[in-house]
């Protein structure tokens, strides 16, 4: 079946040796992680087979649009506004960096003490693998940390990249600072298209948007449930592929994957043993496919019950609000929305020790795993503050710092085994 | 020999396994094989006549070794658990726990009643573990088991600032060709692994009084420079290799944690 995608894989440019080799890997990392758990939801179906057509489908999809006149714009940070690509007649997608990819191109030109997330995205580039950002007609950079924002210029050599600067502090020059930036990227965005957004089409994208992170607060509502309804593996799941399918078709599976939910927490029905822990996860992304610590976890008496990270709730937490009339007073609303971020890119940054702290008090969890990626230094930092503000709360947590490689896997077992007997 | 009380635990590590069995008088039986490349093979012996005894395996090799002995009734917890639940036993008054083993160093800090509050345990990486004073023992042609004493016979420190074993062996060489005795180098590596272990003992609040368990508790300069460093006495338990394994049985007696 894949190979009638070949044609479309060329024309991309992919390495289509290398391709193969990563899809059939892919596959089984899928099977071994997801596939084969117990009691999954029938509405996981939707997302078997999104994945299954990761690079194949949803490829054609956007081709299909591309030669429509739409323009696809990839990203690699929650920060960029969907709703101004969707409302300038765009489509957005959220590229991956969660595989340990061209990590030997990768480090042709980066140094080697950089972060997994920007070597992969890196290494995908260079090891022409991604079909997403081959599809890229604009990928678009940011400034949360050092390592991105150097990648970004490295990056610019191969595909054309449009660098939003985010503010660091939350001080009203600030706000000044990332309205001017929302604006640019508007006028970049209608630039591209030819199309100027107007205030029918900038009220139907914020409404599109806000429909999806809706669905998803409904879902992590539903999951918060005692006992468990759906594997914390399928919730990131459904948070990964929320990046990159088509919002109106997402929103509308997941919504039925939802009621499949309601039905079964009222019946009261669990996936997993009573006096399984219920864990929460903190700080970094996981990108598709990184499975490893939630699988990890899963495998070890556990259950993750929430994601505080930008694939999870510091993507849906918020919403814009919808009251505005104009274009201003819509861009002015998404400016206030995207300013409540709780990146750990900013200082100070306490409104994330509260979320958390509210999260894991509301998901009532046994502890907390604090996730940062080797390098990363924003979490790697925040992780000392996170761990004492839960304590004060009377919440343990866990701190590792990882990336994709697999050497390190049973070590990790070994401490998340030892947090869960902690907590026992 | 089929006492219904009696309970085993195996400690599989990277470099050796310990077997203890205990009935309800305390401990009757105590031995130990190193791991090598076949640590099923080892684990057989160690068990041979365990049959219908409630095992509990902890170490790296435990999830290993319950899948492999399905007519064993085995159960598994990991090290953390086990060393706290050793320590505990035979130091009930410990507050710390300090493990330092063939590639982990763990730290764990105990409650009152003898629970894990908080640990930490190094990364993937060797370094500052036994596995690190082997290869450098190696390197200055002392063997192991002496390589403390040998320390100890030191006139100076010198200053040892890599915590990669080869990167150390480097500094290590380099020190040699300067003319530098080898009992001051072996003295240096000494303190560049207890003071990266103190680093771990502060992060974990490290309540005193400290055990030290684990292979390289037999290290006495490792117990010096630990004692000096923190500035209060370390006990070590009389077979610091085998608390791991004496943790593991407790719990099957106990039948869980507490």
């Amino acid at each position: 079946m894949a190979n009638s995608y070949d044609a479309m894989w060329e024309k991309l440019n992919l390495d289509l040796d290398a391709h193969s080799g990563l899809l059939e890997v892919l596959g089984k990392f899928y099977g071994d992680i997801h596939a084969s758990q117990q009691g999954r939801l029938r509405g996981m179906e939707y997302l078997d087979f999104v994945l299954s057509e990761v690079h194949g489908l949803r490829i054609k999809e956007l081709q299909e649009a591309k030669a429509a006149g739409r323009i696809v714009v990839g990203t690699f940070c929650v920060f960029v506004p969907e709703e101004i690509v969707l409302a300038a007649g765009g489509i957005q997608v959220g590229l991956c960096a969660g595989a340990e990819i061209g990590n030997e191109q990768a480090e042709k030109v980066l140094p080697r003490n950089t972060c997994a997330l920007i070597k992969s995205f890196v290494g995908f580039k260079l090891a022409r693998l991604c079909p997403y950002i081959e599809s890229c007609d604009l990928i678009v950079g940011e400034t949360t940390c050092d390592g991105k924002k150097k990648a970004y210029e490295i990056f610019s050599d191969y595909s054309p990249v449009h660098v939003m600067e985010i503010p660091q502090m939350k001080k009203a020059s600030d706000r000044v600072l990332w309205k001017s930036e929302v604006l640019g990227f508007k006028n970049k965005v209608e630039e591209m298209t030819g199309k100027k957004i107007t205030a029918q089409s900038l009220k139907d994208a914020i409404h599109l948007v806000n429909g999806r992170r809706l669905v998803l607060q409904r879902l992590n509502r539903l999951r918060a449930a005692v006992p468990v309804p759906i594997s914390g593996r399928d919730a990131l799941l459904i948070n990964q592929i929320s990046f990159y399918d088509d919002p109106v078709r997402f929103t509308a599976k997941i919504g039925e994957l939802c009621d499949e939910l309601a039905e079964r927490v009222k019946a009261g029905e669990g996936v997993v043993p009573k006096g399984t822990r219920r864990l929460m996860l903190s700080g970094c992304p996981m990108a598709v496919p990184n499975w490893k610590l939630p699988y990890v976890i899963e495998s070890s008496g556990a259950v993750i019950v929430g994601e505080e990270s930008c694939i999870g709730t510091r993507n849906t937490r918020d919403l814009v609000k919808e009251t505005g009339t104009t274009v201003e007073e819509m861009v002015e609303a998404l400016v206030d929305r995207y300013m409540r971020i709780d990146c750990a890119c900013f200082t100070p940054n306490t409104e994330r020790l509260e979320n958390v702290v509210d999260m894991a008090r509301e998901l009532k969890v046994d502890g907390v795993i604090h996730y940062g990626l080797s390098f990363c230094q924003p979490y790697a930092i925040e992780a000392f503050k996170v761990e004492k503000a839960l304590g004060k709360a009377g919440i343990s947590m866990l701190s590792i710092e990882t990336d994709y490689s697999m050497e390190d896997v049973e070590q990790l077992k070994t401490r998340v085994e030892a947090f869960v007997e902690m907590t026992s | 020999m089929f006492d219904k009380d009696m309970v085993a635990g195996i400690d599989i590590g990277s470099r050796s396994i310990e077997l203890v069995v205990l009935n309800s008088g305390g401990v009757v039986r105590r031995e130990k094989l190193p791991t090598t490349f076949d640590p099923l093979g080892q684990c057989r012996k160690l068990v041979e006549g365990l049959e219908g005894v409630r095992v509990v395996a902890t170490g790296y090799g435990r999830k290993l070794f319950a899948e492999s002995f399905p007519g064993l009734n085995v159960s598994a917890i990991t090290e953390i658990q086990a060393y706290a639940l050793g320590v505990k036993f035979l130091h009930p008054e410990a507050g710390t726990v300090l493990d330092i083993g063939g590639q982990d160093t763990k730290v764990i800090s105990l409650s009152g009643s003898g629970k894990v509050v908080k640990f930490e345990m190094n990364d993937r990486c060797a370094a500052g573990t036994g596995k690190f004073l082997e290869f450098m023992a190696v390197a200055l042609q002392v063997p192991i088991e002496t390589f403390g004493e040998f320390a100890l016979r030191s006139e100076r420190r010198v200053q040892i600032s890599s915590m990669c074993a080869v990167f150390a062996e480097s500094e290590a060489t380099s020190l040699m060709a300067r003319g530098e005795r080898a009992e001051n180098i072996a003295m240096g590596l000494h303190a560049a692994i207890i003071s990266r272990t103190i680093a771990m003992l502060r992060r974990v609040g490290a309540s005193p009084p400290l055990v030290f368990a684990g292979g390289v508790a037999h290290n006495p300069c490792a117990v010096r420079l630990l004692e000096e460093q923190l500035g209060q006495p370390v006990s070590v338990p009389e077979n610091p290799d085998m608390v791991g394994a004496i943790g593991a049985a407790l719990y099957g007696r106990n039948g869980s944690i507490q």
